[in-house]
């Protein structure tokens, strides 16, 4: 409930309203803050503040250079299933899209982990569709005993959990979650998420902080953008992760800067996030929280992904397949949505050397 | 410049250097070359030994001194686990303990690292604790075993200069054992003023390594290092708050008892 209340109390701010009395002296003063607060932030995703891209981009890249050095992590995800029982108007894998569900056993795990490990990555995160039933607790423990076998760290992004089974999975060597709450509007979140579990907005809000009390190394948040107005979503989305970051300082937080993909049954109606929209949401982040980790997929085309190195972005995506065995298996199934940027893990080091930034293939490791 | 020694090895430079937050390892290994360091830090749960290509310690030169450290351990007893881990994988037995459970600052939990610490040098590791500057937990960490302390300057990463000066100083004053000043230094002449205080020798990572040439700061570095360690043993002049001529005018009144 705690977490439930902080929200509140932003959640009603009046952003356009406030929006509409800033000035640039406002802007400036935010982006220049030593510690700027979380209405600093909401200034910084001003519609004024857009004029300001150039001046926070520098700043972002300042305190991206302190903090995280001229490096960027490379991870890829593995799909173990896309089998799902949600009906989510924006994803592939929802239950009543007609794709073939498929869902690996240990044998075709291992082997992906060969395929990926093979790239010289050593961070995996794992995705389900959510499905307890095809893919229980013990289906992830069972898959996570096979993968450590090929990684230093494992993260999970699977349907929310209850604070023991995040301490099961950590125990047997699950160090990251990611779960995005989609999209932090209830009313929106209620719309899209037209039936199934998912529907449980708390349940699925509070899950990063279960798995904070259960002792998790990092949390990775985020809000699909597109599903609401970007400057909302991106406020709520720093909202909880400085809540989380004060209340866990032992955990480390991370946000995704997800856009909507093409995918199957995709309808057309969403709020546009343009380029310049994302970076503003990553500088504003970077300069307010300068320490999180910042995430940004291969949803993003690869001149826009080359263009924000430096700018905040901690961790990248590569060699990704969103298909259900699409690292090794010939008999492929349907992306969860389509990736933008499809560069093999070698391409991207070399993109990022380029850059005079080393790719980090390693930075963690299990004891 | 005179010879620090640490766990019985005797150290010509009072450099030390970090390895994180380099464009690439080559920078890093003519970083440590140029500026001639004989301690290099790395975080033991970066090292991949898999991967010859990106494994930091084949660009280490040989006759440096590995220190690893325990970054990522939240409690003393992972970073009791890490420590033993970076001995079994050949890293030596020198240790950097760093025990870190606010992601928001990355201020060190003194009182696990004391416990780390005490665990870990009767297990014969020379022990270097990391620590925010406090006397007693230093007096404490050289009761336990530490080979030398470490109190931070200002935060990681922040190159915001020696803040903590006057505890910083205290430590020197009071502790017998070499302080080493870890994090924060941004500026060569931060780390001369480190050594001028009697710091035993320094630690920088990000200046050197986020600056516009890391090869040429890194030698920046050496140098003041070096300037400031021959100013402390020559000892400096006293300061004071008025003005004092270097030919005093009132230098005759002597005179008449000749």
């Amino acid at each position: 409930m705690e977490l439930l209340n902080y929200m509140e109390k932003y959640k009603n701010i009046d952003l356009y309203s406030y929006f509409s009395q800033l000035t640039k002296e406002d802007v400036k003063r935010a982006i220049s803050s030593r510690k700027p607060s979380i209405i600093d932030y909401l200034t910084l995703l001003s519609p004024i503040a857009g004029d300001f891209l150039e001046e926070m981009a520098q700043r972002a890249h300042t305190i991206s250079l302190q903090n995280f050095g001229k490096s960027v992590l490379l991870y890829t995800p593995l799909y173990l299933s896309n089998y799902c029982v949600n009906l989510c108007s924006y994803c592939s894998f929802h239950s009543r899209n007609k794709i073939k569900r498929k869902k690996l056993n240990m044998d075709e795990i291992e082997t992906e982990a060969k395929e990926i490990s093979a790239l010289g990555l050593k961070h995996i995160l794992i995705l389900t569709g959510e499905s307890r039933k095809e893919t229980p607790v013990e289906y992830i423990i069972e898959a996570v005993e096979v993968l450590k076998k090929y990684f230093d760290s494992i993260s999970i992004e699977v349907y929310p959990l209850k604070e023991d089974e995040y301490a099961r999975l950590i125990e047997v060597g699950v160090d990251g979650l990611t779960i995005y709450q989609e999209v932090y509007d209830e009313k929106v979140y209620n719309k899209v998420h037209i039936a199934g579990p998912k529907k449980e907005y708390s349940f699925r809000l509070e899950a990063p902080e279960r798995a904070c009390r259960a002792k998790i190394r990092g949390v990775n948040i985020g809000a699909l953008l597109g599903l609401n107005d970007w400057r909302k979503e991106a406020f709520m989305t720093g909202v909880h992760a400085d809540y989380l970051q004060n209340k866990y300082p032992e955990v480390e937080v991370s946000v995704s800067l997800p856009r909507i993909r093409p995918h199957v049954g995709m309808v057309s109606n969403y709020d546009v996030v343009e380029d310049k929209n994302l970076v503003q949401i990553m500088l504003a982040t970077r300069i307010f929280l300068p320490r999180a980790g910042i995430t940004i997929s291969t949803r993003e085309r690869k001149e826009l992904r080359d263009n924000l190195v430096g700018l905040g972005v901690t961790k990248m995506s590569a060699g990704v397949s969103t298909e259900v065995g699409g690292h090794s298996s010939t008999e492929k199934t349907e992306s969860q949505f389509d990736i933008s940027d499809t560069r093999t893990v070698a391409e991207m080091k070399q993109m990022l050397l380029s850059k005079g930034y080393q790719p980090i293939l390693k930075d963690w490791m299990h004891i | 410049m005179d010879n620090l020694i640490i766990g019985g090895i005797e150290l010509k430079s009072r450099l030390f250097i970090g390895t994180g937050k380099y464009p690439n390892h080559k920078s890093m290994y003519e970083a440590i070359e140029s500026c001639g360091t004989q301690v290099v830090t790395m975080a033991l749960r970066r090292v991949d030994l898999d991967s010859k290509e990106d494994n930091i310690i084949e660009f280490i030169p040989k006759d440096c001194i590995l220190l690893p450290n325990t970054s990522g351990a939240r409690n003393a007893e992972e970073a009791v686990r890490i420590a033993r881990l970076a001995k079994a994988m050949g890293c030596g037995n020198w240790i950097k303990i760093e025990v870190i459970s606010d992601n928001k600052y990355l201020l060190p939990d003194n009182y696990e690292t004391i416990k780390a610490t005490e665990i870990l040098a009767k297990e014969g590791f020379i022990v270097l604790p990391y620590m925010s500057p406090d006397l007693m937990a230093g007096k404490m960490l050289v009761d336990v075993g530490a080979a030398a302390v470490m109190p931070l300057g200002s935060p990681i990463g922040t190159n915001r200069g020696i803040r903590t000066k006057e505890l910083v100083q205290i430590m020197i004053d009071e502790i017998n054992a070499p302080i080493i000043v870890d994090a924060g230094i941004g500026r060569p002449s931060e780390a001369a003023e480190a050594m001028e205080m009697g710091a035993a020798a320094v630690l920088v990572n990000t200046a050197i390594a986020t600056s516009g040439n890391p090869i040429q700061m890194a030698k920046a570095f050496s140098l003041a290092v070096e300037a400031g360690r021959i100013a402390y043993n020559a000892k400096l002049g006293a300061t004071g708050s008025l003005a004092k001529a270097s030919s005093p005018l009132t230098g005759f009144l002597g005179e008449g008892d000749k």
